[in-house]
């Protein structure tokens, strides 16, 4: 069944196109990956279907049903979750709180709050973050919040969720760390799809991955596609192996 | 109703607080009639500075706009004090405000932050015009009578508003609202993404914040009899609250109340011994609050507190 | 019919250049040096009074007024930036912080300044006559010191303009304006900017308060209704466009020339009426971005 889908979408940010008459689909069960140079498009692309941003033109469906225009609670509560580049949490609540409030309003159903604290307190364990149940967000190191910031999506029991650049600097053990916590959501039956610019995790994780370019999609397919199509090396992968990342 | 465990600064005393209660409620038994006014003006700024607090707090939009809804209560005062009886027509003070509040709500909250600021700075200035047109042009009256009543139904009646502020207060504080309240202020677009209706929380606390207000408007109106615009919508009275709230402390549930209580008896005693310089001091003290005091007088003491005692200081 | 319409336009832009001086004053302030100037209007009222001290008890004309208001207004808004927000914006955790207790900080400024005012001047309303004398134009009438404030008020916005345009300081500031941070990578002394930009929003704010107090009588309470006004020029122009409160003043002004015409007493509610369809439809205003 295709949980996303995207048909057409466009983005303008003054004369620019940030996103242009972009195509799309994941299937349910993916991991999708959104690869490209910086200023492609990848978090705008996000922003859309988050509804953080209303897109120009085009049509976004989830699950069959047409998500464009609606406010982004009501996209998350429909069963969308996602993180941010730059991560955002709550600094000044506890750890604890910050994810009870997922539990407590990211889904249509009425919850206790003794029910949504002890969602709470499973899901810090599934992120391994249950030894810093009471300190304050802005204290935990970088890896630990964007970790905080994952079970504050997953409280709010998401079909799909949106990933940007979990990644994003993390050093070697921790970039491991993130890849197995990715595979650990995947095999709870929740569609991802994840932008990054480590290409190792993205190979290693993902069964899809599209690229975009200036706001187009120049590419989509299987890692193995991916890696030797001659347009996304010269765009993007060519420069990436230079680079050794 | 379940309650969800908020971290407060200062644990809440039933105990205390109900002794307290209990006093002020049987205070014109033993107290001179002059302390019972005295109190009557301290609760009415406690009111407004705790219902300003209630939104104004949490998320961080500042309103510039309590001189409105209670300048809007003291004006249904004057509409219908002589027609309607007396909880009534403090029920619609209150009323009347909760509307502008929710108008005011759905037109600014959704934007940034500046044009609510901007938007509730005028509106007092803008009902001020506004009325002075209608009574000039449509009503032909300079001014209106408001019936008296008694000042100890005055007390009693600002006493009940201030319970029930209290009990509204504390719930929404200790609810899945307040924290949501507290996300909302600290990263809006976060909140929103967690499911949060932002606009719809923000402008329903406003609107509850301001229904306080106007009815605090009302039952004050009695007490000044004759109330025209300028009289009933004073700027002044949206600086007050905001003043006392930021003194007192706008995080913690009592610095709201002991910033009101401390300004509402100092503007007593300046009034009639520098009555053209009080409004002077109070600038400047808002000045060096804003610069010295972010955490208001009990952040300030809490902090002096954990030094004396010899606790390590943790992060805010 | 003709007359009346005339009329009512040159009327209309007689209070536009005012308000179009004085929004590009609070635009500099919130736009640039980013404090929520609602102490505006005092530092207006402040340069009405001394316009009327120094003519009534000096017997200097208005006119020349203008070179003394001023420099006095631009030098308070000057150290007070230096001072109170500069401390403000060092000591803030973020700037959404700052804007917020910079704007505290001028609620409390603005019962000072008024309660110094009321102090040194009482609280009555005061006024003066200078250059009270009709002039025709195509049949209508105006009042001489009416149209000598159009003419100043339009002089000042362009000289700014060119100043803006043109100097190297202007450059500078449209530089902060756009983004401080890249500006003072750029070599621009951004302190220095952003202090000179709020004293230059004040020094609009004296020479609005002394043109106002040419025309208009004038009382120490009279400077919130000013930046309400300004305010909402700036919205409809659209925040941080100078250019856009130029035009967004003289559009404002027309407004209220012609609401006045019809009902007067309703100019600041036809004012907010625009400011809650703006917000409605378009919060940029007409030249934001």
């Amino acid at each position: 069944m295709r949980v996303l889908e995207g048909k057409g979408v466009t983005k303008y940010f003054g004369g620019l196109a940030a996103v242009f008459d972009v195509n799309f689909h994941v299937d349910q069960g993916e991991v999708f990956g959104l690869i490209g140079p910086n200023g492609a498009g990848k978090t705008t692309l996000f922003n859309l279907i988050s509804a953080a941003l209303a897109p120009k033109s085009g049509i976004i469906k989830f699950k069959g049903e047409n998500i464009t225009g609606l406010k982004p609670h009501q996209i998350c509560r429909l069963g969308v979750a996602r993180t941010f580049q730059t991560v955002k949490i709550f600094a000044n609540l506890p750890v604890l709180d910050n994810v009870v409030l997922g539990s407590l309003f990211g889904t249509s159903n009425a919850i206790s709050s003794a029910d949504a604290e002890r969602e709470a307190t499973e899901l810090l364990e599934f992120v391994g973050l249950s030894a810093v149940k009471a300190t304050p967000a802005k204290d935990l190191t970088l890896a630990n919040q964007k970790r905080l910031e994952v079970a504050g999506a997953l409280a709010t029991k998401p079909e799909l969720l949106l990933l940007d650049e979990i990644m994003a600097g993390l050093n070697p053990a921790e970039v491991a760390q993130a890849m197995e916590l990715v595979t650990r959501i995947r095999d709870k039956g929740i569609t991802i799809i994840m932008i990054e610019h480590v290409m190792k995790a993205i190979m290693s994780v993902c069964e899809r991955i599209m690229v975009l370019h200036h706001g187009r999609k120049i590419a989509e397919g299987t890692p193995q596609e991916i890696t030797t199509s001659k347009i996304v090396i010269k765009v993007y992968l060519g420069e990436k192996a230079h680079a050794g990342s | 109703m379940d309650i969800v465990r908020v971290i407060v600064k200062k644990p809440f005393e039933p105990g205390l607080l109900l002794l307290i209660l209990i006093l002020l409620a049987t205070s014109p038994l033993y107290a001179p009639e002059y302390a019972v006014v005295l109190l009557t003006s301290i609760i009415m700024y406690i009111i407004i500075t705790v219902s300003w607090t209630m939104f104004s707090g949490p998320t961080g939009y500042i309103s510039l706009a309590p001189a409105a809804f209670f300048g809007i209560g003291v004006y249904t005062s004057a509409l219908f004090g002589f027609v309607l009886p007396l909880p009534v027509v403090i029920g619609m003070g209150g009323l009347a405000g909760f509307c502008l509040a929710l108008i005011v709500g759905t037109l600014t909250l959704r934007l940034r932050g500046i044009y609510f600021v901007m938007f509730t700075l005028g509106l007092v200035e803008l009902l001020l015009h506004f009325i002075l047109w209608w009574e000039v042009n449509i009503t032909g009256t300079t001014g209106r009578v408001v019936p008296t009543v008694a000042n100890t139904t005055v007390y009693y009646i600002m006493l009940i508003i201030f319970a029930i502020l209290m009990l509204t207060t504390f719930f929404i504080r200790n609810s899945k609202f307040g924290l949501a309240l507290q996300s909302i202020g600290e990263f809006e677009e976060a909140a929103a993404h967690r499911g949060i209706n932002v606009n719809a929380l923000k402008t329903i606390i406003f609107a509850i914040s301001a229904l306080f207000m106007g009815a605090a408007g009302a039952i004050m109106a009695t007490r000044w009899t004759y109330i025209d615009p300028k009289i009933a919508f004073n700027p002044l009275l949206s600086f007050m609250p905001v003043l006392m709230a930021i003194f007192g402390g706008i995080r913690y549930l009592y610095g709201p109340i002991i910033g009101a209580a401390f300004f509402a008896y100092v503007e007593e005693f300046l009034i009639t011994r520098f009555p053209y310089h009080y409004m002077l001091i109070f600038g400047i003290i808002m000045v060096v609050a804003i610069l010295y005091m972010p955490d208001g007088l009990v952040g300030l003491i809490q902090k002096l507190w954990k030094r004396a005692s010899g606790e390590t200081y943790e992060g805010a | 019919m003709i007359v009346t319409i005339l009329d009512v336009v040159i009327a209309g832009l007689l209070m536009g250049g005012i308000y179009a001086l004085i929004a590009v004053g609070l635009s500099l302030q919130y736009g640039v040096a980013r404090v929520l100037n609602i102490a505006h209007g005092e530092f207006i009222m402040i340069g009405a009074f001394i316009t009327w001290s120094l003519f009534t008890i000096v017997g200097i004309n208005p006119l020349v007024s203008l070179a003394i208001c001023g420099p006095i207004v631009f030098t308070i808004g000057f150290i007070l930036y230096r001072t109170l927000f500069t401390r403000l914006r060092t000591s803030s955790a973020s700037p959404a912080a700052f804007e917020g207790s910079s704007m505290l900080a001028c609620f409390g400024l603005l019962f000072i300044i008024q309660n110094l005012a009321i102090l040194i001047w009482g609280a009555d309303i005061k006024g003066y006559s200078y250059l009270a004398f009709p002039v025709k134009i195509g049949g209508a009438v105006f009042a001489a010191n009416r149209l000598i404030t159009l003419g100043f008020a339009v002089a000042i916005g362009l000289v700014f303009y060119l100043f803006l345009a043109r100097t190297r300081l202007g450059k500078a500031i449209r530089a902060a304006a756009q983004d401080p941070v890249a500006a003072g990578l750029m070599g621009v002394n951004i302190k220095h900017v952003l202090a000179l930009c709020f004293g230059f929003g004040a020094l609009m704010a004296g020479f609005g308060g002394t043109l106002i107090s040419m025309s208009y009588n004038i009382q120490p309470t009279m400077g919130l209704e000013y930046t309400v006004i300004a305010f909402i020029v700036i919205v409809l122009g659209g925040l941080g466009s100078i250019p856009g409160s130029l035009l967004g003043g003289l559009l404002l002004g027309l407004v209220g020339s012609i609401v006045t015409y019809i009902q007067p007493g309703l100019s600041l509610v036809a004012y907010y009426v625009i400011f809650m369809l703006l917000l409605l439809a378009k919060p940029t205003g007409i030249l934001g971005k």
